[in-house]
């Protein structure tokens, strides 16, 4: 007989063990119980709840925070896949709550203001699993050693640009790639160089992939987007703004879905990217300010 | 009487074609897990990919965005046609529910090949998965590292389906002839047994030549 003491929770291979069942799917930013609805209807994998999509964030300027409690248990409410939600940056205090709200995964996420700009938070204390953004390996790899669960390229979130999480991906891919051609005797050195733990780097260069699984975010608007992420090497998809900034969000989520599983199927991605009416508009990141780049938020 | 199928020679099942639910959930790492025994997992996205194969295991992932995935290419149709036909099928957590005859609590269809009813999520959300060594008596005697992620709680077994194992009052792992489901995840970890029960004592056994 199993005696209570025996039962194992919140350790890594749980939260990464979640993770893993998110492959293949497209997590979808929600700010409303119908638009969670919406996405559940279209195969969401989860969905992230928000009181305002980056794209609005953007452009509204001001502190953005932990969503309205009210608002994320009114989308636990209203379906049955996972309901992510975000943390600022460093503000354990708001991870916490969302903890005792019983989110299923806390974005760690540079797309709200940051609370901490020298630390970010210690995910091992908490039993429900964290992502964390990256644009690169460097910045993966500290993450993976502070406790996150999953990673995601940053990209630039709300730009409906895709330029900049084909950068972030290629980056860690990259260096992942280099990591496994290098001696034993050169991985300290590139650790120092990289910023990140010996132990994370010694790990990714035997196994030649992250310890966690490794998906992308930021600037996703079209079915080719999520296969471009795809064919990259990322194992699940965020879209943001992406869906409720288009002109019909119910076909653009199911096409954005049916594009991330099936990838390589050009001819069916040709046949789900017609009529589907006109994707977000979007901002040409090589014009934009250095300090309107949420991506930079965090080290 | 042998107990642990894991003793069978990799020999046995190097002729195996099984296949993996490539959609959406944590194939890779069923695929992982056939790796370590010998077997090449087979990427099934289409219906096509079915054909010639002896097995077909469901992963975990979400239930709604498999089916939703599954409806557009008729493959619930496909999956009772490749089980009236003789395919052996291993569904676990998500896996488990698309087999089942009835979801409970939600509308939601279902394959109806293991004759059990479930209800999702009903473990608790992400913060209340757990792992527990679980009795096994078909694996032997040492108890199998059971991992449960949202798991979905098998609430009502019916006549055709037996309970191989159970946690508390619910069983998590049932046969029904040549469909087998768990609540939780296998793939999840080093222990080999349970893969090695489907292959060696399921599939294998009536496996069309």
């Amino acid at each position: 007989m199993t005696s209570p003491s025996d039962r194992e929770s919140g350790t890594p291979r749980i939260k990464t063990g979640f993770a893993e069942m998110l492959k293949g799917g497209v997590i979808m930013d929600v700010t409303t119980a119908d638009q969670a609805r919406i996405a559940e209807q279209a195969g969401a994998v989860a969905v992230m709840a928000l009181e305002r999509v980056p794209a609005d964030i953007r452009r509204d300027g001001g502190v953005a925070r932990m969503a309205d409690v009210a608002k994320i248990r009114e989308i636990q409410a209203a379906v049955n896949i996972p309901v992510m939600a975000k943390a600022r940056i460093g503000h354990f205090a708001e991870a916490q709550v969302l903890e005792a709200l019983e989110v299923d995964f806390i974005d760690e996420s540079e797309v709200l203001t940051p609370a901490d700009e020298m630390h970010h938070i210690d995910k091992w204390g908490f039993k429900v699993p964290f992502v964390c953004g990256c644009r690169d390996l460097g910045e993966a790899l500290r993450r993976i050693g502070e406790g996150a669960a999953l990673i995601r390229t940053k990209g630039e979130a709300g730009s409906g640009n895709i330029v900049e999480a084909v950068r972030h991906l290629r980056a860690v891919q990259g260096a992942i790639k280099r990591l496994t051609v290098l001696g034993e005797e050169e991985l300290m050195r590139e650790a120092k160089d990289l910023g990140a733990p010996y132990e994370l780097v010694r790990l990714v260069a035997r196994k030649g992939r992250l310890p966690v699984p490794n998906f992308a975010a930021g600037g996703v608007a079209t079915p080719a987007d999520a296969s471009l992420l795809r064919q990259l090497g990322a194992e699940a998809v965020f879209v943001g703004s992406g869906i409720f900034k288009s002109a019909e969000p119910e076909r653009m989520a199911r096409a954005i879905v049916e594009a991330t599983t099936h990838f390589d199927d050009f001819a069916l991605i040709a046949e789900l990217s017609a009529n589907l009416g006109s994707a977000m508009r979007g901002l040409d990141v090589a014009t934009m300010a250095e300090a309107e780049k949420l991506q930079t938020r965090g080290w | 009487m042998r107990e642990d199928g894991d003793r069978k020679t990799p020999k046995a099942r190097s002729g195996l074609r099984i296949g993996v639910l490539t959609l959406q959930g944590d194939y890779a790492a069923h695929a992982r897990a056939l790796a370590r025994l010998g077997v090449e997992a087979v990427g099934v996205r289409r219906p096509a990919d079915l054909e010639g194969l002896h097995g077909l295991i469901l992963p975990g992932g979400e239930s709604s965005a498999l089916l939703r995935l599954m409806q557009r290419w008729s493959f619930l149709e496909a999956l009772r046609s490749f089980s009236a036909g003789g395919g052996a099928l291993f569904g676990t957590c998500a896996g488990l529910i698309l087999l089942a005859r009835e979801v409970r609590g939600i509308e939601q269809p279902c394959l109806g090949l293991l004759d059990v009813a479930v209800e999702r999520n009903s473990y608790g959300r992400q913060r209340e998965s757990f792992a527990v060594p679980l009795a096994v008596p078909v694996l032997g005697a040492a108890p199998f590292d059971a991992v449960f992620i949202r798991a979905p709680r098998v609430v009502a077994l019916g006549p055709g389906a037996a309970a191989l194992a159970s946690y508390g009052e619910s069983p998590v792992l049932v046969r029904n002839g040549r469909v087998l489901g768990a609540s939780f995840h296998p793939e999840l970890t080093e222990d080999a047994r349970l893969l090695a029960y489907f292959l060696d004592r399921i599939v294998s056994r009536g496996a069309p030549a």
